[in-house]
């Protein structure tokens, strides 16, 4: 369909560094909505004091674990404090997450849960953008074979027995497929994070790093020992602002100039269905000579036309992108992270890692399965499946995002992202929207605090190539049936935009370590 | 003016006639002093200063960063892997020569084993190859569930977790319990992931050396009476013993019995690390509590990876429900990342099925690891550190030959050595790690179908 066709460039930069609409809003809470919230969560705060009180005086059994009677006079193992959200909020509605599955997770598939199964529920919960998530066809057939060649384990490390003929031929299959020099994999996307961002950066660097980054690079930038600030989210004034300071002012204290400056950010945002704006980015990162760490996870082979990430969704060249660092886990039905760039980078990594030394290389059948999907993707099997998923799955993204708006949700994020985020806000309806859906034979995901801001909890779609529009269309309407139920059409279409915001100068703190 | 809470108001207002006028002056002061501070302006201690647009453009561009990674030199030892061609099992094509493997960490010969390859291949039929979300996301499979039962049926705890990756079991598990402003005691020949978990959870380190019991009760004491000086900070302040059962950078086992004794003395909670000596040690392989007797109860955490002797990848974290289900929401590479593909931990639970059925496995290793340590004994040149029993041996030089460098050159002649000159099927060492602080040889490992006899004939 047509696209709003607005452009969001901030009155500083020039509009032409976006080649196709750049189009993302973020709805403000409604007044009524924010103080209901506030109140169910005062109201289940006093409910978990006075559990916890008729708990402490035995009024009422207590189900949870214990400790040991030998080991009662040891200093207790957690404080009671932290565990409070935990007991009295979480566990009331954790059958919304952890529920089992015993199929593909693919389109459609079987879940279990509190011992009854339920069969051909359409999943909008796994991370299967591409749809690569499958039991039959070439990706299966070739595992299969490696398998039975290969084994299952590698029981050694990259630098010792653990390199592989296969191992090779992937990393040069994803240095093709990103356009870049060369790039080495890790068995974990987590990992890749945590152990490769010490190995970049050390003691006198500074790490630039987005509000909302994921787990994994927060670890990774506390473990390499540099200075951190943190950017409002995808805000470039703010992200502007932060390198002028750090290079005019240099080093906090000794004003020595800083050994070198890296920003980390994430092709899409999963909390927020966010796109970066990468060619700000980049203008930014050349103008003032950092360098840029770019986590590809969600991105990569979910947008772009040709399935690039993010990089081939603007148009750019992939040697802006000083790292380009991404998992296979989602769009390619694997498991494992890799890191792309420069042949003196890869070099490096390959020689400092961490994981390299330490950790156990890839299982061949994973690997197999990266190498079939990936050239699928890229079309070198002779066959157009890839490309046609792709675009699968930019049409199942636009038509899902604008029904869901029509209907009154708001939705969050950027239009071209298949990571769709839908407002609960009140505590109850996270539970009570999770069940329903599953009644129906949906399987979404919620997600409250701690992963968002308290008030604005949500349930979360993720689009993938393999959901025909006859599922969608039977989603959308559970959906809108499930919405009047629990009366979740908040939007009064006053939609904001997101850039030009003004912000002030309480904007970073130093985080340091 | 104390005494002004202690009266009524009456009797205050009647207060201020009799107080001294040098009392009522200073007050008077104080509240001037207390009004003009309010009212002045303030100022921040870095900007007492200010620079001109022109002085930061010109600073902006004067600065250059230096280069993102530094450049590597051609003969970088570490910079060239060895290409294995075909599977990884006691058999190993290494750069197109076939080899015997005695560098893969396949204690128990199961990497090509046929009902574990079966079972894989069935459950990839079933699920596909990746799971495509977190443990909390749809990315729990039934297979995994039954993975985690067994392994505690298998260990007889109340509980396991398994992760998706070997290396961050330990690594997330730490942190999960030990936060700031705790205390954990370490030995110093810790394994990498163990270092980095204790970085990640910014509690104080203490090690003591390696072994050395007498050292670790010294630290302890030495702990008590801190303690006794500031007992309300003791009182939340977390205690925490990390050791391994097998340590993979020496090869010896730790002395368990002792640890238990001072857990209970100092009311210290001990994590156990056995990734070398799970499905090794032990009568039935349950690791080092059973190889010294030790009930498990008396042991908070056991972690220990799938990848060496179960044959498969990932780790995983057994104790009991008290300990394990925390990890459940703050083990952050169990909650942040991904699950272990479902064939790899079908696999798995085949590789617990052949350890449960038939014990007599860890017989065989044990002897096996046994006639290769009384074989290695004795090489002029290089000295035999580790255990008898232990399945990974290190090979150590005798005497330097002056730098690391050097004598990591040395170590790799030796291993070029075996791997070219030797006839054909030969031995292979494998290279020298650069992950051990001095210069050793990475493990001369063993699986137990090798023939040792061939192995005699080679070493003299």
């Amino acid at each position: 369909g047509k696209l709003h066709g607005v452009f969001f460039c901030s009155a500083s930069h020039d509009g032409s560094l976006y080649s196709r609409p750049f189009d993302e809003s973020f709805e403000e809470t409604p007044m009524l909505v924010a103080v209901l919230t506030y109140m169910g969560y005062g109201i289940l705060t006093i409910f978990g004091y006075l559990r916890d009180f008729l708990r402490h005086w035995k009024i009422e059994r207590c189900h949870i674990a214990r400790e040991r009677e030998e080991q009662k006079d040891f200093v207790p193992l957690y404080q009671d404090f932290e565990n409070f959200y935990t007991r009295n909020l979480y566990m009331r509605i954790r059958d919304s997450w952890n529920r089992p599955i015993c199929s593909v997770p693919g389109g459609q598939d079987g879940t279990g849960g509190t011992g009854r199964v339920v069969t051909d529920v359409i999943n909008l919960g796994s991370y299967n953008y591409l749809g690569f998530a499958e039991n039959v066809g070439p990706c299966a057939d070739a595992a299969a074979d490696i398998t039975v060649k290969y084994g299952v384990g590698v029981a050694s490390t990259r630098q010792e027995m653990g390199n592989l003929d296969r191992h090779e031929e992937m990393e040069k299959l994803v240095a093709r497929f990103l356009g870049v020099e060369s790039a080495m994999a890790f068995g974990m996307g987590f990992a890749t994070n945590s152990m490769n961002i010490p190995a970049l950066t050390g003691k006198g660097c500074l790490i630039l790093s987005d509000e909302l980054n994921h787990a994994s690079l927060v670890l990774g930038a506390r473990l390499s020992g540099s200075t951190i600030r943190v950017f409002k989210h995808n805000n470039m004034q703010s992200l502007e602002k932060l390198l002028r300071d750090a290079i005019v002012h240099g080093q906090p204290r000794t004003h020595r100039p800083w050994k070198k400056i890296l920003i980390l950010v994430e092709g899409i945002y999963s909390m927020e269905g966010s796109i970066v704006r990468l060619p700000e980015v980049i203008a930014l990162k050349k103008r003032y000579g950092a360098y840029l760490y770019l986590d590809e996870a969600h991105s990569i082979g979910a947008l772009g036309p040709r399935g690039r990430g993010v990089v081939d969704h603007f148009g750019l060249d992939p040697c802006d992108v000083d790292v380009m660092m991404g998992t296979f886990t989602k769009s390619f039905g694997a498991a494992g992270g890799y890191i792309a760039g420069k042949e003196e980078l890869i070099k490096f990594l390959r020689s400092q890692s961490h994981s390299a030394v330490y950790a156990t290389s890839m299982s061949p059948p994973v690997v197999e399965q990266i190498i079939t999907s990936m050239k699928c993707i890229m079309g070198e099997d002779g066959t157009t499946i890839g490309l046609e998923r792709v675009q699968q799955l930019a049409e199942n993204t636009v038509y899902f995002r604008r029904r869901l708006r029509e209907m009154g949700f708001i939705i969050y994020g950027n239009n071209d992202s298949p990571v769709v985020p839908m407002m609960l806000y009140m505590p109850a309806k996270i539970g009570a929207f999770g069940r329903e859906m599953l009644k129906r034979n949906i399987g979404v995901v919620v997600v409250g605090f701690p992963a968002t801001p308290i008030i604005e909890s949500r349930a979360r779609f993720c689009i993938s190539a393999a959901h025909t529009k006859h599922m969608l269309d039977r989603a959308l309407s559970v959906i809108s049936e499930v919405g009047d139920l629990l009366q979740l059409k908040y939007s009064r279409h006053r939609m904001q935009r997101s850039v030009g915001q003004p912000f002030d100068d309480n904007v970073y703190e130093d985080i340091d370590d | 003016m104390v005494y002004f809470c202690t009266l009524g108001p009456k009797q205050s207002w009647s207060c201020i006639n009799w107080a001294p006028a040098y009392h009522l002056i200073l007050e008077g002061i104080l509240i001037l002093w207390i009004i003009r501070l309010l009212f002045s302006k303030t100022y921040k201690l870095q900007e007492t200063y200010k620079l001109t647009e022109k002085e930061k453009e010109d600073l902006i561009e004067e600065w250059q960063p230096e280069p993102l990674v530094p450049p590597v030199s051609k003969d970088q030892p570490f910079l060239n892997y060895d290409i294995v061609t075909g599977p990884p099992s006691h058999k190993i094509t290494i750069n197109g020569k076939e080899c015997i493997n005695f560098a893969s960490f396949n204690f128990l010969g199961l990497l090509d084993n046929e009902r574990v390859k079966h079972k894989a291949l069935a459950s990839l039929k079933k699920y596909g190859v990746g799971t495509c979300g977190p443990r909390g996301f749809y990315g729990t499979f039934d297979v995994h569930l039954e993975l985690e039962s067994r392994l505690a049926k298998f260990m007889k705890t109340e509980e396991a977790i398994i992760y998706s990756y070997g290396f961050a079991t330990i690594a997330s598990a730490i942190p999960a319990y030990s936060k700031r402003g705790d205390i954990v005691f370490v030995d110093e020949a810790a394994c990498f992931s163990i270092q980095k978990g204790l970085q990640a959870s910014r509690s104080f380190i203490k090690y003591f050396k390696h072994n050395d019991m007498e050292d670790l009760e010294r630290l302890l004491m030495e702990q008590e009476q801190e303690d006794q000086k500031n007992p309300r900070k003791a009182r939340v302040t977390r205690r925490f013993i990390v050791v391994e059962g097998l340590y993979i950078n020496t090869a010896d086992v730790c002395p368990l019995p002792e640890l238990v004794k001072l857990k209970y003395k100092y009311k210290v909670r001990i994590f156990l690390e056995e990734s070398m000596s799970f499905g090794v040690l032990g009568e039935h392989g349950r690791g080092v509590t059973e190889h010294f007797g030790v009930n498990i109860d008396d042991i908070d955490l056991i972690s220990a990876n799938m990848e060496n002797a179960v044959a498969s990848i990932g780790g995983f974290c057994c104790g009991r429900s008290f300990v394990i289900d925390h990890q459940r929401l703050s083990g952050q590479g169990y909650c942040f990342s991904a699950s272990l593909p479902p064939m790899l931990a079908a696999a798995a639970i085949e590789a617990l099925n052949i350890m449960e059925e038939d014990p007599g496995i860890f017989t065989v290793l044990r002897e096996k690891c046994r006639l290769v340590y009384e074989e290695l004994q004795g090489i002029p040149g290089l000295k035999l550190r580790g255990e008898q029993f232990a399945p990974a041996l290190h090979l150590q030089l005798e005497r330097s030959f002056g730098s690391r460098d050097t004598d990591l050159k040395m170590l790799r002649s030796i291993v070029d050595y075996c791997l070219l000159v030797l006839p054909n099927p030969n031995l292979f060492l494998p290279i020298p790690s650069q992950s051990c602080s001095c210069c050793l040889s990475r493990p001369v490992l063993f699986t137990p179908f090798t023939t040792y006899t061939k192995l005699k004939a080679l070493l003299h």
